[in-house]
């Protein structure tokens, strides 16, 4: 049933082609439709998956029987977990670009192949399948940002599609290596976890496949796409960006990589542990001198999957449920930021300079977006009540259990101070200066919050709220997640 | 339960259009009288024999990370639980005037309230923190929206702040939780009694080479560090005066009565039992820091030309006392064990003082209110003989001075004359030192009486008008306490003897 | 056997010849006035029918064998590769109708099907003598054919250019031919794998194997003999430069490949990283880690749409003989494959540009500036296109290139040729970008005010379409396909 997520969005892709380009209406009901059926379905998926039953198989079909390639979905609590975020995502994304008047029907189409080509990868195991979905990606990505963006946007999707594209290859040399040293018979995921490649190997095939995912993840120093990339994009890409698409790398690095090498990752999790903290302090600390509103919220974005990647080399139950947590709750948070940025803001006041905006008193103007922005933003910045804080409280107790000293629960720590820090100044700088106009020198009042928008942002603030408040909801999937073979040798410290 | 009642009426004032201002003065205060009642009633049902923890709830909340949902009250619990709810409302009512986003003002506010509820009825750590961390937020919007001309800066310097303190906590506990593998208070008491907590540091990761002593000082300090800044204690105290004085009244009374309570709350239920033995081993800097605290910021005060600053400063000193009392308290275990009421005198203080502060400065940080509202001035020298045109406002303000100052007979003196009392014998070079900020508190709250109310009338406040019978109706009951608990103190003590007397023995054994 | 049964066996071959002359006499007696379009579309009616012909008898045919010392070679392999061909001759026709460069039009199909069956002698041979003798038909046919376009200067400079490449080429071919034919006394390519067998490297065999790789070098476009190319691709008339790069290609790599792992069986020596043994694979390992960084770089720099098809096909190259240094039947098979699914989205791009051209004059990225509102079905098309070209899944392109890349890393010796591979997955993902900037072109930019909507014949548009689905659907299914070629790949012997 699960699968239905994959092929429903591409039916809604053949159907918004169907349309005529004046179609706009159409093609923003068959798209909000197609959205919600593929929530529904994974919602549905969800609720029918019964917790500790593992890896549940959904279709297995030979697809290249001479190379052993299958046609291979199939959920664990991991992948239902971001199978959510994705529906999620997908919804809001469209309620948010409810305004799209240019090019509507295309810009649909290349929104639901994104989602459908996301929905893939997180159900494949089979690599081969994974990879394919992985890269199918790319291309919606970057007409998104090239065609609908903004400023700079084809420099934007350029680099975000030639930095996802040199992260597939290198993943891709490390497939096909370990498919050939396993044997060359198949692709399966679950049987490759099982073959020992020998060390030498993994010593490199780990930090090559790892890195190569973690580029979408926005892994420091391989995260310089991401806030041009943010930035570059229009509302609901880059709310699919930061939501979904980064995601990806993180999901990809954990499933594969980390499965397939778990010697390579013991040798290099030290030193990737000590990147993502850079990563999470760095991206705190650039976010903290942005000029531009959506830079900060990109340059956060890399702050926060910054904690992923570190709750990913805990290798410890705690640690690793946190990260896939983070990964849900930084989707949702971070969708709810750039929604704000992008289409309350942006698409009002038509500049993102935070200087400029200091001087609109948009706290005013827009009272709904002031909210909004702050809840995300508190949320961001890892409060109680929040999903954030959860998730990253998590993170730090494996990592200072994972590793043998706490430095970088420490340093991680300190990070999230930063992270206050320019949230703050962006709220204030953004919505609450408190300078006052001069009557009369704002030309016309800004366009009212659309009911779209108050409805995307309510269901992800809701929904923040509710993960912060109980996290059990979510994390009892994600821990079975971990109980399954393939998943559960990665655990070192045992449970809590 | 208690908490929710705040939360409903938060989420329903927020949910308000911002043009039915007086529909929403009238649902914040009702919310925040039920909740006074519902305070009230626990008061009433409070067993004041038990000395532990009653009203007990525990349910399930995220097993994975062990954190439960938790609450209960003690002696100290419910003392903290009463003085919000009688400050929230008292500072609703004085910050009636409220025009500006109503709504949004009294929705932070019970926001505010619920927060300190919950914080101050939490036994689990992670939910303690959840309530801490949201008291923080409503604070700094209220600060930062409805504040003076220098609210952005004091309102993000209020927020960073504390929130450096709490990142540092949070990392004190997640070392704590990673070494004891719970969150729960009371079970960790237990295990800081026995000094195991820094047994426990030994077998679990820290760094290669440091020894498991010194990282647990480390983490008495990173928690120490957020609870300091929240008293706050010198040098951590920089935020406050700006903070107090940019808020608005009503904001300023809820943060100096309750908020900075928090913070000695902090002290006493979770570092003195879970880290015994390292306070004990900087006991001397920690007891420097008092003083220094009570000393400096009562020469600070003295020194400001500012009311608001003044009673800011002012209130940092009375906090310091409650510090003095807490640190002087740990010297204890060194001594025999003869009169637990005796020894208990100095944590017993405490208490009051905590109490006792919250009234009267919130009273004064009031009184200041209508003073700013009617003259627009707070200086020092802006005023003068003011009492010939306003009796009764200099009549009550200067009561409540006095309270503050700590007169016999008025509420503030019972408390400090039993902390003096309690650290006189066990920390005698402290308490000797800190007689010294006693005196100049005296002088300088003495000059504020001469200054603002005697002397040659200025001509333009002439037509100062005395407290209306409003402004009565909200004072009195406040005043009012001032004077029942300064000649009744059994009130409080009664109920928080118990609690006192279970937690030093606790400490002692 | 007599000639009558050698006639039967190159049924296939003579018909294609049938169909060169029906098309040059019904052109020049019957359509001499009629207009360029219908004489066009006469003429590629008859190409097609006598592809389809062909092709339908070569499914037929059985019996595998070869004939007159490998001179004729029919196996299962030859005949799909033969059809292969065909259906380039087939596409290459029905693009060509939409253009009008030329009004010899018979003269045009019939130069095309002429070399078509070069190519089909080209493949279906062990022959030294044969192999040589078809390839020239083949060359020379494609010289003429580029120099078509008799009204552009650019066409006859680009048939000169391609003309003196291709007849130095032939002559260091000729000469390492027969430097072979000296060394071993035969010119049966089996045998010679026989009598030069010895792992030492005689230098005068050296120096025939690098003549000989030159020669084919050139055919195939690879650095450094690839000069001719952006030129050629350029200058022809476009559906001239398709057909070059794309059934050409075909029948000039297979030949390759079956002269080097048939003749040179032993010669191989190894490119394994620090393991280097002289002989032919290190060799085209070079020659093709080169072209695949020149061609990338280069193709970045171009402006006009048909150079960087030309740069782009140099690095192809590059990727197809990987698959050739693998050195086993998977490698063989994925050569084929990767070389089809190139062919035929190489064909469709110029298809595309074809089109374009005829209503825009100049081939430059900046013609296709808003093509996807004047001409949205040819738009996807050519997204299509490009994105196989660059790798993208599910197209064709990538899992040709998977293919490619799983067989040459899992050719024996413990990964050994791993180098080369990740070269070149990394310089795919620098291909990515001059593919995008097509794509930018076509869906990103505006078009220019006055452009109008692009209309084509039907026909051309179903081609293309065609086309697009094929690349749609070999790289989504590519298992029928393979199962094809990997029995036809055993059976021929590899």
């Amino acid at each position: 049933m699960l699968a239905w997520t994959i092929y429903i969005s591409f039916i809604g892709v053949g159907a918004l082609m169907l349309l005529r380009p004046d179609q706009k209406k159409a093609a923003r009901v068959v798209a909000l439709t197609t959205a919600l059926a593929g929530l529904a379905i994974a919602l549905g998926g969800m609720f029918n998956y019964k917790l500790g039953s593992g890896i549940v198989t959904i279709k297995k079909l030979p697809w290249i029987a001479s190379l052993g390639i299958d046609y291979h979905l199939a959920a664990d609590g991991i992948s239902l977990t971001l199978v959510l975020l994705t529906g999620i995502a997908a919804v809001v994304g469209i309620l948010f670009s409810w305004n799209v008047e240019n090019r509507v029907k295309e810009f649909f189409a290349f929104y639901l192949a994104l989602i459908g080509a996301v929905y893939g990868v997180f159900l494949s195991f089979d690599l081969f399948l994974l990879f394919v979905f992985y890269e199918l990606a790319i291309i919606p990505k970057y007409f998104l940002i090239a065609i609908w963006g903004s400023t700079n946007r084809e420099y934007g999707a350029m680099k975000l599609a030639l930095y996802s594209f040199v992260g597939s290859a290198m993943v891709l040399v490390g497939l096909i290596a370990a498919y050939v040293l396993a044997g060359a018979h198949t692709f399966n995921l679950l049987e490759l976890a099982k073959f020992p490649f020998p060390k030498p190997f993994q010593m490199w095939a780990f930090p090559l496949v790892f890195a190569g995912f973690s580029i979408l993840a926005g892994l420091w120093p391989f995260h310089t796409w991401a806030p041009t990339g943010h930035v570059a994009a229009p509302t609901a890409a880059s709310m699919l960006l930061a939501g979904v698409v980064m995601k990806l790398g993180a999901y990809g690095a954990l499933r594969v990589a980390m499965t397939l090498f778990p010697l390579g990752l013991e040798a290099w999790r030290g030193a990737i542990a000590a990147l993502a903290v850079i990563g999470i302090v760095y991206g705190a600390m650039v976010a903290l001198v942005q000029k531009d509103f959506k830079f900060v919220i990109g340059y956060s974005s890399v702050s926060h999957m910054g904690f992923v990647l570190l709750g990913l080399m805990t290798l410890t139950a705690i640690g690793l449920s946190g990260a896939v947590l983070q990964m849900f709750s930084h989707g949702i948070i971070a969708g709810l930021l750039f929604g704000v940025v992008g289409r309350m803001v942006y698409d009002r006041a038509h500049t993102r300079d935070l200087a400029e905006l200091q001087g609109m008193n948009l706290s005013k103007a827009l009272p709904f977006a002031a909210f909004t922005f702050v809840v995300g933003g508190l949320a961001s910045m890892g409060l109680p009540v929040f999903s954030g804080f959860v998730a990253e409280l998590q993170v730090l107790i494996g990592a200072w259990r994972g590793f043998p000293t706490p430095t970088f629960a420490i340093l991680a720590g300190l990070g999230i101070l930063v992270g206050v820090a320019y949230i703050l100044r962006t709220i204030q700088k953004s919505f609450y200066s408190g300078l006052q106009l001069s009557p009369g020198s704002q030309s016309q009042p800004l366009e009212a919050i659309s009911t779209p928008e108050r409805i995307g942002a309510a269901i992800l603030m809701a929904i923040t709220l509710v993960i912060g408040l109980y996290p059990t909801l979510l994390l009892s999937l994600i821990q079975s997640g971990f109980d399954s073979p393939l998943m559960s040798k990665l655990l070192k410290g045992g449970t809590p | 339960m208690l908490t929710i009642v705040p939360l409903i009426g938060a989420v329903v004032l927020a949910g308000l259009e911002s043009q039915k201002k007086s529909l929403a003065r009238g649902m914040a205060l009702s919310f925040s009288f039920v909740s006074l009642l519902l305070a009230l009633l626990l008061w009433k049902n409070f067993d004041i024999t038990a000395s532990g923890i009653q009203f007990m709830e525990r349910h399930r909340w995220i097993p994975s990370i062990g954190v439960e949902y938790f609450v209960g009250v003690d002696g100290l619990g419910l003392l903290m639980v009463l003085l919000s709810a009688i400050v929230v409302p008292f500072a609703l009512l004085a910050s009636w005037g409220i025009g500006e986003k109503a709504n949004a003002y009294f929705s932070l506010m019970l926001f505010l309230q619920a927060g300190l509820f919950g914080a101050f009825t939490a036994l689990n750590f992670f939910h303690w923190f959840i309530f801490w961390e949201m008291g923080l937020v409503p604070a700094y919007f209220l600060i930062k929206l409805w504040g003076g001309p220098e609210r952005v800066s004091a309102a993000t310097q209020f927020f960073i702040y504390t929130l450096l303190g709490s990142v540092t906590m949070l990392l004190g506990f997640v070392a704590i939780y990673l070494a004891a593998g719970t969150f729960d208070f009371i079970q960790l008491a237990e295990k800081g009694r026995n000094g195991g907590l820094a047994a426990l540091f030994a077998i679990k990761p820290g760094w290669p080479g440091v020894s498991s002593g010194a990282i647990a000082l480390m983490v008495f300090l990173g928690v120490f560090l957020g609870f300091a800044v929240k008293v706050p204690l010198i040098p951590f105290h920089t935020w406050l005066p700006n903070a107090y004085t940019e808020a608005p009244t009503g904001v300023s009374m809820v943060l100096t009565g309750v908020m900075s309570k928090m913070g000695v709350y902090g002290f006493i239920r979770i570092l003195m039992p879970l880290f015994p033995n390292q306070m004990r081993s900087v006991l001397t800097p920690l007891l420097w820091l008092a003083v220094a605290t009570i000393v400096f910021s009562a020469f600070a005060a003295f020194a400001q030309r500012d009311l608001k600053r003044m009673i800011a400063y002012s209130s940092i000193n009375h906090l310091g006392y409650c510090l003095l009392g807490i640190f002087a308290t740990l010297k204890l275990t060194d001594q025999g064990a003869q009169w637990p009421i005796e020894k208990a005198a100095a944590l017993n203080g405490v208490f009051l003082q905590m109490f006792n502060h919250g009234l009267s400065a919130s009273a004064l940080f009031c009184f200041l209110g209508f003073l700013e509202q009617r003259t627009g001035a707070r200086g020092l020298n802006d005023f003068g003989g003011l009492r010939k045109v306003a009796p009764v406002f200099c009549g009550l303000m200067g009561i409540s001075l006095f309270a503050s100052l700590g007169l016999p007979g008025l509420n503030g003196f019972i408390g400090e004359f039993l902390i003096f009392k309690g650290a006189f014998p066990l920390a005698s070079w402290a308490a000797s030192l800190s007689v010294i900020g006693l005196l100049v508190t005296a002088i300088f709250l003495l000059t504020i009486l001469q200054r603002v109310f005697s002397g040659p009338l200025e001509a333009r406040w002439a037509g100062f008008a005395d407290l209306n019978l409003k402004e009565r109706m909200i004072v009195f009951p406040v005043i009012a306490l001032i004077f029942v608990l300064g000649i009744f103190p059994q009130f409080i003590l009664q109920f928080i003897t118990p609690t006192v007397v279970n937690m030093v023995a606790q400490l002692v054994s | 056997m007599n000639y009558a049964d050698l006639l039967i066996l190159i049924v296939p071959e003579m018909l294609i010849v049938v169909a060169a002359f029906v098309a040059l006499i019904v052109d020049l007696a019957e359509m001499r006035h009629k207009p360029i379009r219908t004489r066009m579309f006469t003429a590629a009616m008859i190409t097609v029918a006598g592809c389809l012909i062909s092709m339908y008898w070569l499914s037929q045919t059985g019996q595998p064998s070869k004939y007159y010392d490998g001179i004729l070679v029919i196996d299962p392999l030859t005949q799909l590769i033969k059809q292969i061909i065909l259906v380039m001759t087939i596409f290459t026709a029905l693009i060509s109708i939409d253009s009008d460069f030329t009004e010899h039009v018979g003269e045009y199909f019939f130069l095309v099907l002429l070399a078509t069956v070069g190519m089909m002698f080209l493949v279906s041979s062990e022959n030294l003598l044969m192999i040589f003798v078809s390839l020239e038909l083949l060359s020379l046919s494609l010289y003429i054919l580029t120099a078509f376009n008799k009204q552009n200067i650019k066409s006859a400079e680009a048939a000169l250019k391609y003309f003196l490449f291709g007849g130095m080429s032939a002559a260091f071919m000729l000469f390492g031919l027969s430097l072979v034919y000296g060394l071993s006394g035969e010119i049966n390519l089996a045998r010679i794998a026989e009598k030069l067998l010895k792992p030492p490297l005689d230098p005068l065999l050296s120096v025939a194997l690098v003549m000989v790789v030159i020669g084919f070098g050139f055919k195939v476009a690879a650095v450094p003999f690839h000069l001719w190319a952006p030129d050629a691709y350029q200058g022809a008339p476009t559906p001239s430069a398709a057909f070059i790069a794309s059934g050409s290609k075909v029948a000039s790599f297979f030949i390759l490949a079956k002269v080097m792992l048939v003749g040179f069986l032993h010669q191989d020596g190894s490119g394994a990283w620090r393991h280097f043994l002289p002989g032919w694979v290190p060799l085209i390992a070079m020659i093709a880690a080169a072209s695949i960084l020149l061609g990338n770089l280069a193709a970045i720099a171009q402006s006009s749409v048909r150079r960087l098809l030309a740069y782009s096909a140099i690095a192809q190259a590059g990727y197809i003989l990987i698959g050739l240094l693998a050195e086993n039947q998977q490698g063989i098979a994925s050569l084929v494959f990767y070389i089809t699914t190139y062919a035929l989205t190489v064909l469709g791009a110029f298809g595309v540009v074809n089109i374009v051209q005829e209503r825009g004059g100049e081939a430059n990225l900046s013609t296709f500036a808003g093509l996807a509102k004047r001409a949205p079905l040819l738009s996807f098309c050519m997204m299509i296109f490009m994105l196989s070209l660059a790798g993208i899944p599910p197209l064709a392109g990538f899992f040709g290139k998977f293919y490619l890349f799983a067989s040459a890393v899992g050719a024996g010796k413990s990964l050994g040729l791993l180098w080369l591979v990740i070269f070149a997955i990394a310089m795919s993902a620098v291909s990515l970008y001059y593919y995008l900037q097509v794509l930018k072109q076509i869906y990103v930019s505006a078009a220019p005010i006055d452009a109008p909507v692009i209309r084509a014949a039907l026909l051309s548009r179903m081609a293309i379409a065609l086309l697009a689905l094929g690349v749609l659907v070999l790289g989504c299914a590519p298992d029928f396909f393979l199962q094809r070629i990997i029995p036809a790949v055993k059976a021929a012997g590899f």
